[in-house]
């Protein structure tokens, strides 16, 4: 899993029909910093994320497990919402 | 699996049900000679880690779901082992 910033969403009529209903998000995973990459990823929601909230991300198979039993076909999903980040002494930012 | 550094804990409230009653730890993947590799990873802790300690970490879903005792759960790694050395070969 990793950690992720949801900065954008995507809107899409026509998809699988398992899709529809669910909330399509672009994230940027976070860096040890916490600062966004320059990549990108866009994963189905499960926790009801939106713009600008740090998430965290689970991938592959397991991405569609939030719903089972439905088969959702995606390979990344938005499991939770990062409320904070209790830091190791050596981290200051 | 592969080994890494626990460096930080991560609280989330609104999160999967299936990963409530589990700490959430960062992990820095690391090299043999103990430097950073890549980005940190998110795992769940199936053996009560802490920040700090080199850890054994599965990547893939079944083995972090049996490792946590959840099925069907939406997780793809967990920290299954606090490590006390790594011997190498000369």
């Amino acid at each position: 899993m990793f950690l992720a910033r949801v900065v954008g969403n995507v809107v899409a009529t026509v998809k699988d029909p398992a899709l529809v209903g669910k909330k399509i998000l672009v994230v940027q995973p976070l860096d040890k910093r916490w600062q966004p990459q320059h990549s990108y990823i866009v994963a189905v929601d499960s926790v009801g994320a939106g713009a600008g909230e740090t998430v965290y991300c689970c991938r592959g198979r397991e991405a569609s497990f939030p719903w089972y039993p439905d088969e959702v076909p995606t390979e990344t999903a938005i499991v939770a919402i990062v409320d904070g980040i209790n830091q190791a002494g050596d981290r200051t930012d | 699996m592969l080994i890494g550094r626990v460096v930080d804990d991560v609280v989330a409230t609104q999160k999967a049900p299936s990963h409530e009653g589990c700490k959430i730890l960062m992990a820095q993947p690391l090299n043999l000679d103990n430097t950073d590799r890549g980005e940190p990873v998110l795992a769940l802790d199936a053996v009560d880690a802490g920040v700090g300690d080199r850890v054994l970490v599965v990547t893939e879903g079944w083995c972090a779901m049996t490792a946590v005792d959840r099925e069907h759960a939406p997780i793809d790694m967990a920290v299954v082992g606090v490590i006390d050395s790594v011997t190498l070969a000369e």
